[in-house]
């Protein structure tokens, strides 16, 4: 339980980048693929916040005067995840369309079938 | 078989990341950065928020460089959807009046939540990005109720590359009144109140509208193609 509790963020973290990469590494819809991606994005950014907290630790923010910064949790790894989040979306949506285009292409999304094709 | 190679590959690089992680404890204080931005970042930048000041300020370069990322992923996004697109403009169903009225009368609120969301970036928790990204839920909202409304493509270029140019352009004041680039060169003011900071609020109020704009035409194409 000690050892659950202690280590319950990295847990779910890798949890959620395997499962991302399974996705990538055995599906053939082009659509599911993308979807692993971003499951595997938001296990990697889990992950660095969840290096980056200390027990019973606060936003660091002195939003008030007196604010204890000992408690604090350490803000390099949330700025880092900050701007990774809104990249990953824009990846996400990237991939997206090519795979609109993919799908106007070859009629089909399956990435089996799509290699099988000539060009 | 294929999945089962994958499986047996997952295993393996399971077993690597937890012989790794076992060696980083949980909840322990680890970086002396991290430590040294807490105890001296109010000091140096005048900003209340430490991740602002961490964002804007300390790796103010790093964004610039992840701003541009975002912009290249929107045009990608633009140039690939644009090429060879058939013009058909499909009949769309009109959403019904609840929908309607909800959109029209939440759309200035959630502008107006972006917009505060964005300029106290450097005091509360929010930014840019996040001001620019619940500005774009806006506009979904407004393609998903009012769906013959458009937004202006020049509109939303100009305040795209706008806030790409504030960004660049303060950055190179700095250099000029300052040491380097992206040095403060404002005044840092009081801590905690609205005018302070120095260039903080100013170049989060340009990523604002540049991540806000590049999202919602991210957006536009979506919709367009569909």
């Amino acid at each position: 339980m000690d050892f659950l509790n202690s280590y319950i963020y990295y847990i779910g973290a890798v949890g959620l980048i395997l499962i991302g990469l399974y996705i990538i590494l055995v599906k053939h819809n082009l659509v599911k693929a993308i979807v692993g991606l971003g499951i595997l994005d938001t296990g990697v950014n889990l992950f660095l916040i969840s290096v980056g907290y200390i027990t019973k630790g606060t936003a660091p923010i002195f939003s008030r005067p007196g604010i204890d910064s000992k408690d604090m949790v350490d803000p390099v790894p949330q700025a880092l995840v900050l701007t990774a989040i809104v990249i990953g979306v824009a990846i996400l949506a990237l991939a997206l369309s090519l795979a609109i285009r993919l799908y106007q292409h070859y009629g089909t999304l399956n990435l089996r079938k799509i290699r099988e094709q000539k060009w | 078989m294929r999945s089962g190679i994958a499986i047996l590959l997952l295993v393996i690089v399971a077993f690597g990341i937890s012989l790794a992680l076992a060696e980083i404890p949980f909840g322990s204080p680890k970086t002396k950065v991290g430590r040294r931005y807490i105890d001296e970042g109010v000091e140096a930048t005048g900003a209340a928020n430490i991740v602002t000041s961490v964002v804007v300020s300390y790796r103010g370069f790093d964004t610039l460089g992840e701003v541009t990322v975002l912009f290249i992923a929107a045009t990608g996004l633009g140039a690939v959807l644009s090429a060879g697109r058939k013009n058909t403009a499909g009949e769309t169903e009109p959403a019904s009046v609840v929908l309607y009225t909800g959109c029209r009368l939440l759309f200035p609120l959630i502008l107006i939540f972006g917009t505060y969301i964005f300029t106290h970036g450097h005091l509360s928790p929010g930014g840019g990005f996040q001001g620019g990204a619940i500005i774009a839920s806006g506009f979904l909202l407004i393609y998903l109720g009012c769906r013959e409304r458009r937004i202006s493509r020049t509109a939303s270029d100009l305040a795209e590359s706008l806030g790409g140019l504030v960004f660049v352009v303060v950055g190179l004041l700095g250099l000029v009144f300052g040491r380097y680039f992206l040095s403060n060169f404002l005044p840092k003011g009081t801590v905690n109140t609205l005018l302070s900071a120095g260039i903080i609020p100013i170049i989060y109020i340009a990523i604002g509208f540049k991540v806000g704009s590049e999202l919602a035409s991210i957006i536009d194409n979506l919709i367009e193609e569909s």
